[in-house]
């Protein structure tokens, strides 16, 4: 479904992403994790087409999405439902119209069904009563669900999750993991989430990728990565401060 | 002194001129796709008037508030002067025709850029930021066509509306000064004003406001839609959208002061 082939993105002297791989089957959740600023948002903005890579390239379906332009362009973001790292979400809209948004411009779909399909979607990630609120009437926990009901509103087959819990307590760090986890068993899209909250991820990855010095270190299943002899992976994953990974 | 000490300012002076001509190359390319979007189906009525309520509306009661002082203050020094040669019979002509040729559209123009435009800037900016702007280009929509369009049309629409506005406000408020409390009959103010002010004049400066209305919505979009990082980013491109409307404003004012009857 997705094929990362030697990407390679710098910004001025800094290389942040180099000789980066990586694959992805359809419908698999796979988490890249990885330091903080290491290059894991730079990476997924990538398949958002937000960012072009210097060299290589990244397939989805057999297209290189690099060289994407116009029409084209436009239907491959058609495919995507987007998660950003600060929700992103429209302050003038409140939250129903923010989740109808993606439905109201691309579709032709009647009012009604609309209505319908945001209540649902608004149901499943527990803001039922919320429609009405404005973002900036409501927690940063729920702003998050939102934002993860407008990314699924318009049932995307690729669903991109840019550090999804940045800035949120504990129990709403796992309360979001685990809507993540239901709604991606519910209805099986491809998934890219980055992140570091460790061990959360583990629990809903199908496989996780960790992100250092431009590149994957490593894939595998949480199992694998939790066992992993790795020296870079046992650092991250049990946050120690000795070990090859640098505080930045 | 070595050959380095002499090239580094150069270079310097080089790498300047080149990033300020690529900087007016984006300033063309950007208003040139959203004249282009102008055009393009679907549009977007209902952005469009609430762009009308955020840049016409809102700058009413400064419009009006300015408007009225500036044909006061415009009456009280013009009588001054014109009771001097006695001439006070033109004070109507004289505060009507600076207010519609030139006061009016500049000032009125500055007036919104300051309180409108530098919130459209900061605005976009805003959402620039926290990746708004990204969120409507990922859904595969032009956010051109949704932010940018949208606010240049309005800016097309009110400002000869605010302007004429500014304009009417004005002469009552030198009306108010010159008749009210300098003594001048009302018909010689307005009657003489009726002889002296063509259907030129008035062209004159609705064609200055129109053109404001372009300059101030297409800088302040475009200092927002590429806003710097951070607040601090946001708080620059504020800065930088007023100072160059306000010097755009007055330039162009000249410009089309010379080139139109």
């Amino acid at each position: 479904m997705i094929r990362v082939e030697n990407l390679h993105k710098a910004f001025g002297r800094q290389h942040v992403l180099k000789d980066f791989n990586l694959e992805i089957t359809k419908g698999e959740l796979v988490v890249v994790i990885g330091q903080s600023g290491i290059g894991k948002s730079v990476f997924i903005k990538h398949l958002m087409t937000l960012l072009r890579p210097d060299n290589g390239r990244i397939l989805v379906d057999g297209a290189d999405i690099g060289v994407l332009r116009g029409r084209a362009l436009d239907q491959y973001r058609e495919k995507l439902g987007v998660v950003f790292q600060g929700g992103a979400l429209f302050d003038s809209l409140s939250v129903f119209e923010n989740v109808a948004f993606p439905l109201r411009e691309r579709t032709k779909l009647p009012r009604a069904e609309i209505a319908e399909r945001v209540q649902e979607k608004l149901d499943q990630v527990g803001l039922r009563e919320m429609g009405h609120k404005y973002p900036a009437e409501i927690s940063g926990g729920m702003r998050k669900r939102v934002s993860i009901a407008r990314a699924l509103v318009a049932q995307p087959e690729i669903v991109l999750l840019d550090e999804p819990t940045t800035g949120l307590d504990p129990i709403l760090c796992t309360t979001i993991h685990h809507l993540i986890l239901d709604l991606h068993q519910k209805f099986q899209f491809t998934g890219v989430m980055v992140s570091h909250e460790i061990p959360d991820i583990f629990q809903i990855a199908n496989r996780v990728a960790m992100l250092h010095d431009g590149g994957i270190v490593e894939i595998g299943s949480p199992e694998a990565i939790q066992s992993s002899t790795n020296e870079v992976v046992r650092q991250f994953i049990r946050g120690e401060i000795e070990g090859p990974i640098k505080p930045t | 002194m070595n050959a380095r000490s002499i090239e580094q300012p150069i270079g310097s002076l080089g790498g300047n001129t080149l990033n300020w001509i690529a900087s007016l190359g984006r300033f063309g390319l950007f208003l040139g796709q959203a004249v282009a979007w102008i055009f393009i189906p679907p549009f977007k009525g209902r952005q469009l008037l609430q762009r009308v309520h955020f840049i016409g509306v809102r700058s009413l009661s400064i419009i009006v508030l300015t408007g009225a002082f500036t044909g006061m203050v415009l009456a009280l020094q013009t009588f001054l002067t014109l009771e001097r040669f006695g001439s006070e019979a033109l004070l109507g002509p004289a505060v009507a025709l600076a207010l519609i040729r030139e006061m009016g559209p500049v000032l009125s123009a500055l007036m919104v850029t300051g309180r409108t435009g530098s919130a459209l800037t900061a605005e976009i900016g805003i959402m620039r930021i926290t990746e708004q702007i990204d969120a409507i280009q990922v859904m595969g929509l032009n956010p051109m066509r949704y932010l940018i369009v949208p606010s240049i049309v309005a800016g097309f629409i009110t400002f000869p509306f605010l302007t004429a506005i500014f304009d009417v406000v004005g002469i009552f408020g030198g009306y108010l000064v010159g008749v009210e409390l300098l003594g001048l009959s009302s018909g010689t103010y307005f009657g003489e004003m009726q002889t002296f002010v063509s259907m030129d004049d008035i062209w004159n400066g609705f064609w200055k406001s129109l053109s404001f209305g372009v300059i101030v919505t297409w800088i302040c979009t475009y200092k927002g839609f590429y806003t710097g990082h951070g607040t601090e980013g946001v708080a620059r491109a504020t800065t930088e959208a007023v100072v160059i409307c306000a010097i755009l404003i007055l330039v162009w004012d000249y410009f089309l002061g010379s080139v139109l009857p």
